[in-house]
């Protein structure tokens, strides 16, 4: 008998094939259920942002919405880029240059996401112990660039896709 | 089930319990054979399935005028609150329902933990409740967005993106929690819906906890085994009812006391500001009864390494049946756990203290002094303390200790024989 039973016969053919087209059927079905709670199409639609920085001042920044988060504009002073480049990279938890964090011949501008890369929250300025910004939820430092330097943040506030439409206009996303 | 088979005395109603046995359920419930000894922390079953149900009832009646879109949801409430009939009482009874929720489950839980109720043969019982206390939590958590004031949003944005300390695949999680690239109107609305869903996946497994505890019965404060029906068990109606419907005034009377004087006093006052994306509040703090796992998660000043430590202390508690190697149930007998068991409570409150301090300074140390005996009690004290402990001489039946006028040794059996 047992040797019958471990020969594969047409039953465990059809076991199989039936298990198999009905993992399929489930998984076409789940995935629609699952994929309908990812971003909609009204909210990809707002990607892009174009912004105006002619008014903004040296060493003032502007916080721009894009994507329903916070984005900081800032026109850095001369000192400011100077303090942000003088840092060693040793001393970064997470180490990026300066000038890896700005348009290269438009060093002023710092543009980033204004958001702790923490727990989400929108860290305020001119605070903190290294001259940028602080995140008063859970104490993360960030320096003039915009790098993580002391707290619980994992890395330095991102840089999101974005271009000088001319010199007066920044085009986010 | 009773021993006895019950018949109902009706024609109509035999006729009917034939078909669906709903009669006899109603007796099991009616005889069911409850410990003698049960004292008032024992009340608190009942007192958890009025809560539910408060929440049910005022959550439907809520809903009936509260808008789920970003732009509304704020003014909605508001119009609950002052032009709605009644709708002040209701939304206040809902709000302070949640806290007095949690203020019975968290005496539940550690009822559970004093007496050894989550010890076999009652592991399955204690390990639904968890679940049920897990699902409180997200419900909360999502109630607690509706409003959509400051702190619904901030408290929203932190918890979301707790996901996005996951490696590789967080951001994506995060996004799709969101349903948008940030919370936004998408996450007001599911979180609507999952607030709706939620309490009845609850009430099913209620049903299925105390189904899973009519099997062995209760356990008591002597923690022995016990036979039923016999002299040391008395049947639920009316012994029990009327015991838990005295309990279940005096914690009305407690609940009436928030809701109509100090409504508030257990909320924030941010949000009472509508949500702004722009600016996160000063001082983001949870609702009180999550404080402790806020307090644990910022006590590691690692983002992924916090976020696992918080999630873990709440899923260590699922294999605490079998961490716990001690065989007597009851810390009555048991000199040493109960020592460490009020550790534990004073260990618990102290994190939900500095939960709500900021997390600096002495905050922090005792933060991460609180986290670490936390972990110390479930993986090194539960284990070694139930193997050394010397337990105190158990008595033989619930009856005993009154007819003697207390556990005589010469009547007692030890430990070491089988309990």
């Amino acid at each position: 008998m047992s040797k019958v039973e471990k020969k594969v016969n047409r039953r465990d053919f059809l076991f199989t094939a039936s298990y198999t087209l009905g993992a399929v059927g489930v998984g076409a079905v789940l995935w629609p259920m699952i994929d309908q709670m990812n971003p909609d199409k009204a909210q990809q639609a707002l990607a892009t942002t174009e912004v105006d920085i002619s008014s903004i001042e040296p060493g003032k920044s502007i916080t721009v919405l894009w994507r329903g988060k916070p984005i900081f504009i800032k026109k850095r002073t001369s000192e400011e880029i100077a303090e942000a480049r003088a840092v060693r990279l040793d001393d970064l938890p997470d180490p990026q240059k300066d000038e890896d964090r700005v348009k290269a011949g438009k060093d002023e501008w710092l543009v980033m996401l204004g958001v702790c890369t923490h727990l989400g929250c929108v860290p305020l300025k001119d605070k903190g112990d290294f001259n940028g910004w602080f995140c008063p939820c859970h104490g993360s430092h960030y320096d003039v660039s915009g790098r993580i330097r002391k707290g619980p943040a994992p890395t330095n506030m991102e840089i999101p896709k974005f271009e000088f439409v001319d010199s007066n206009t920044i085009k986010i996303g | 089930m009773s021993e006895h088979e019950y018949v109902p005395k009706s024609k109509a109603g035999k006729w009917f319990n034939d078909r669906l046995p709903l009669l006899t359920l109603g007796a099991h419930l009616t005889d069911y054979p409850t410990p003698k000894n049960l004292n008032y922390w024992w009340t608190f079953g009942g007192i958890l399935t009025f809560c539910l149900i408060t929440q049910i009832v005022t959550g439907i009646v809520l809903a009936m005028h509260y808008v789920a879109h970003a732009d509304l949801a704020f003014a909605s409430v508001e119009h609950i609150m002052r032009d709605v009939n009644y709708g002040w009482l209701i939304r206040y009874i809902h709000s302070n329902g949640a806290s007095m929720f949690f203020l019975a489950v968290y005496i539940h839980i550690f009822r559970s933990l004093f007496y050894g109720s989550y010890k076999s043969p009652r592991e399955v019982i204690w390990i639904i409740g968890l679940m049920i206390y897990l699902l409180m939590m997200a419900a909360a958590f999502m109630g607690y967005v509706l409003p959509w004031g400051q702190m619904s949003f901030w408290g929203a944005t932190v918890i979301t993106n707790l996901f996005s300390a996951i490696p590789l695949v967080g951001d994506s999680i995060t996004t799709w929690l969101w349903g948008a690239y940030s919370v936004d109107n998408p996450t007001l609305n599911r979180f609507f819906s999952l607030h709706y869903l939620i309490p009845f996946l609850i009430l099913g497994l209620v049903v299925l906890h105390i189904w899973a505890l009519h099997v062995p019965g209760n356990n008591n404060p002597v923690g022995i085994d016990i036979k039923k029906p016999s002299k040391d068990t008395v049947p639920f109606h009316p012994y029990i009812t009327i015991k838990d419907a005295f309990a279940l005034l005096v914690f009305m009377i407690i609940f009436a006391g928030f809701v109509f004087f100090t409504p508030n006093v257990l909320g924030h006052s941010d949000n009472y500001i509508p949500a702004n994306p722009l600016v996160t509040p000063a001082h983001i703090v949870p609702e009180w009864y999550l404080l402790p796992f806020y307090a644990i998660l910022r006590s590691v000043p690692d983002k992924l390494g916090g976020v696992i430590l918080m999630f873990s202390a709440i899923f260590i508690l699922f294999v605490l049946p079998w961490l716990d190697t001690s065989k007597v149930r009851s810390a009555v007998f048991r000199p040493i756990y109960r020592q460490f068991f009020w550790i534990l409570v004073i260990d618990v409150l102290m994190l939900g203290y500095v939960g709500a301090m900021p997390a600096e300074g002495i905050y922090l140390v005792l933060a991460r002094v609180g986290t670490i005996y936390y972990f110390l009690h479930f993986i090194v004290v539960m284990p070694v303390v139930g193997y050394l402990e010397k337990t105190d001489p158990i008595p033989m039946s619930i009856s005993e200790p009154v007819l003697t006028g207390g556990a005589e040794p010469s009547l007692a059996r030890k430990v070491n024989d089988k309990v």
